[in-house]
């Protein structure tokens, strides 16, 4: 199956704040009731982006100087808690295109990787610079270089690291491994064979 | 050099190496719900695949199923639209399905172990994070997303990296009044909330040699709220006693060999671990959260944390959780007012716990102004409970008695929190908004310390309250 090869994402920034961003927080639950994927992105962030009375907040994803932002900074540990995919495919519904964060939960990052939604970190340090620069330049434009592991932002670069498996999925265009996984099934039989517990009742 | 079960058992379900270095692992054991599931069947229609091996694959309902009435169509047409495309999707899979009125319903991580489908050395993934429960089974148990789930359906493996084991020792006595909930919320404390990032925890130590099948599930359930992706018990005879005679377990001469087969699991006396932490179990006490995510937790003894106790990078955090909780550094948290008491989910919502519960509420009557809800894990839980009348005691003592169903431990069916209502909760997360009202809060505790909270509608420590 012939997929995309994700070299580097390009785009402007708007930063959500705050560390141990969970997934209730990225698509509360009362969202998740749908049997298909579509129309999640219009609840990404639900009540941060809105208040009681569904009036918006004064939250960044709502300031029109970060309308159309394509890359997400966040914080540390981004993602926890559940293992939703409803969360990475909220937030790529929404329009972005990479993940910055000093961290990722487990699960979240396997989950975004599958959808061909880069995760990618910088250090606390960097992350602060960056957001300075999203802040006061909101029109400049990030380019993450998944090959390099670089984020290039004006006239700064900063280190972006991936993980090996996920910067060889992406930029070999293989971040959804199910052509891969049928490609084994004789191996599947065989290794079943080995195991009581699977055999037919 | 020795190996250890969570080894054992991934080289026993390792297929290949994939060309990114990840692993394709078998996954023996595969259940779904209505909520991550939906998606992955319509993935395998979009690709016109079947799904590889139907038999090993289990389904129930919980998430959104209403605890108070089960007369269908249900209310929500959201909910009903997806228990209808559960039954669907399995009927027309030919997967088995324990359905609302089959008596065995319930909270896919109850439902598995009480049904013997749980069982040692094996692998088992679901769309849920709190698969992790398994482990106290000794299977390596992920939570996975919907596109796995497709993974899973269509090839029975899924892609994943092999993750690194930290041996957890509790050792000694734990204090009479502390429970296992307290244990698994002690280490998170401790460790962090993203502590296990990367890990799988093994669980062991004399408090763990004691535990019960159910405490090593309350314990293993919450492994993810520490960032670990999966924890595990090594098996042993309280696990064996546990599934014997369960209508998934193995019966007569397959017994037998079964048992043989789980021992050869075990973590070996000199494998060597990746990490260890230490727990002296005399320590620890009865544990509360304070804020919005479930490390942030003290005693119940113990005042909340100021900036100056606090780590500089940790502030932000600390200042954004007192202001969700309406609460105040320094505080002690006893004494803080509930409106709401929830008894139930995968951590606790087994029949251990409600009759522990049932034994200190006997004669009690919960405060005035408290909704206290009881929500039986399964309906096999439900039915026990009934038989020993169980639920009488709680119904007398006040507290409403559901249908099986994850209820309010998150907002996808009608058990919800109202406004900044504050809830003691057996459950697992006290996130923002998790019980369905984005102002709600959330107060994570042991089953007997929520049962406490809800008679005297305040956070109290049980011990005092039920020594009386």
């Amino acid at each position: 199956m012939a997929l995309r090869k994700i070299l580097e994402v390009k785009g402007t920034c708007v930063s959500v704040p705050g560390d141990d961003v969970d997934t209730d927080r990225i698509i509360p639950a009362r969202y998740l009731k749908c049997v298909t994927f579509d129309g999640l992105g219009e609840s990404l962030f639900y009540d941060v982006r809105f208040d009681q009375n569904g009036n918006p907040t004064n939250c960044s994803l709502n300031d029109p100087r970060f309308a159309g932002a394509t890359i997400l900074i966040c914080g540390r540990n981004f993602g926890c808690g559940s293992s939703r995919e409803h969360a990475p495919q909220a937030i790529y519904r929404y329009g972005f295109r990479a993940i910055v964060a000093e961290s990722f939960a487990e699960i979240f990052f396997g989950n975004a990787t599958t959808l061909g939604l880069p995760c990618v970190s910088a250090s606390r340090g960097d992350l602060g610079r960056i957001r300075q620069i999203a802040d006061s330049e909101p029109k400049r434009e990030m380019t993450i270089d998944l090959t390099a592991e670089m984020i290039r932002f004006g006239d700064n670069e900063f280190q972006a690291s991936i993980g090996p498996s996920a910067r060889d999925a992406l930029i070999n265009g293989r971040w959804d491994p199910i052509g891969e996984l049928l490609e084994a099934s004789a191996l599947v039989k065989e290794q079943m064979a080995q195991l009581p517990y699977v055999q037919a009742r | 050099m020795g190996q250890t079960l969570f080894e054992k058992v991934w080289e026993a379900h390792a297929i290949r190496e994939l060309r990114n270095g990840q692993t394709q692992l078998l996954i023996g054991t595969h259940l779904i719900h209505e909520v991550t599931s939906p998606q992955a069947f319509a993935m395998l229609r979009e690709m016109g695949l079947p799904v590889a091996f139907p038999d090993r694959t289990f389904a129930t309902v919980d998430h959104i199923i209403p605890t108070d009435q089960r007369t269908e169509p249900f209310s929500d047409p959201l909910a009903d639209a997806m228990i209808k495309e559960l039954r669907k999707n399995c009927l027309e899979f030919g997967i088995t399905y324990f359905d609302v009125f089959s008596g065995k319903q319930g909270i896919v991580h109850v439902v598995g172990p009480e049904q013997g489908i749980t069982q040692p050395g094996t692998t088992i993934a679901c769309g849920d994070s709190h698969t992790s429960t398994h482990g106290a089974f000794g299977a390596i148990a992920f939570g996975i997303g919907t596109s796995q789930v497709r993974d899973v359906l269509a090839t029975q493996t899924m892609a994943i990296g092999k993750l690194k084991v930290r041996r957890i020792n509790v050792d000694g006595k734990l204090p009479a009044g502390t429970y296992a909930k307290d244990v698994i919320l002690h280490i998170i404390r401790k460790l962090g909330v993203n502590g296990g990032n990367g890990f799988a925890y093994e669980y062991g130590g004399e408090v763990f040699d004691k535990f019960t099948m159910e405490e090593r599930m309350t314990v293993c359930n919450m492994s993810i709220e520490g960032g670990a992706r999966a924890g595990y018990v090594n098996p042993d005879e309280t696990t064996y006693a546990y599934l014997h005679g369960r209508p998934y377990s193995p019966k007569g001469d397959d017994w037998k060999r079964a048992i043989n087969r789980w021992e050869s699991y075990v973590s070996d006396a000199d494998c060597v671990y990746d990490d260890v932490a230490n727990f002296d179990a005399k320590e620890i006490e009865p544990t509360v959260t304070w804020g919005i995510n479930p490390g942030q937790a003290v005693f119940i003894s113990e005042r909340l944390p100021t900036p100056e106790t606090t780590p500089e990078d940790q502030r932000g955090s600390l200042a954004e959780a007192l202001e969700h909780m309406k609460l105040q550094p320094g505080q002690p948290i006893k004494g803080t007012p509930i409106q709401v008491a929830f008894l139930g989910s995968c951590t606790n919502g087994r029949l251990s716990d409600f009759k522990e519960v049932a034994r200190h509420i006997e004669g009690r009557h919960v405060a005035r102004g408290v909704k206290a809800i009881a929500v039986p894990g399964s309906q096999g839980v439900g039915a026990a409970c009934k038989e020993l009348g169980i639920d009488r005691i709680f119904t007398a003592a006040g507290f409403e008695w559901r249908e099986a169903g994850c209820s309010m431990c998150l907002a996808m069916n009608p058990d919800k929190l109202v406004g900044d209502q504050l809830c003691a909760s057996s459950s697992n997360r006290n996130f923002k908004g998790r019980q369905g009202s984005p102002t709600g809060r959330t107060v994570l505790m042991s089953p007997v310390m929520v049962a406490a909270a809800a008679i005297t509608g305040e956070i109290t420590d049980a011990r005092e309250l039920f020594s009386r």
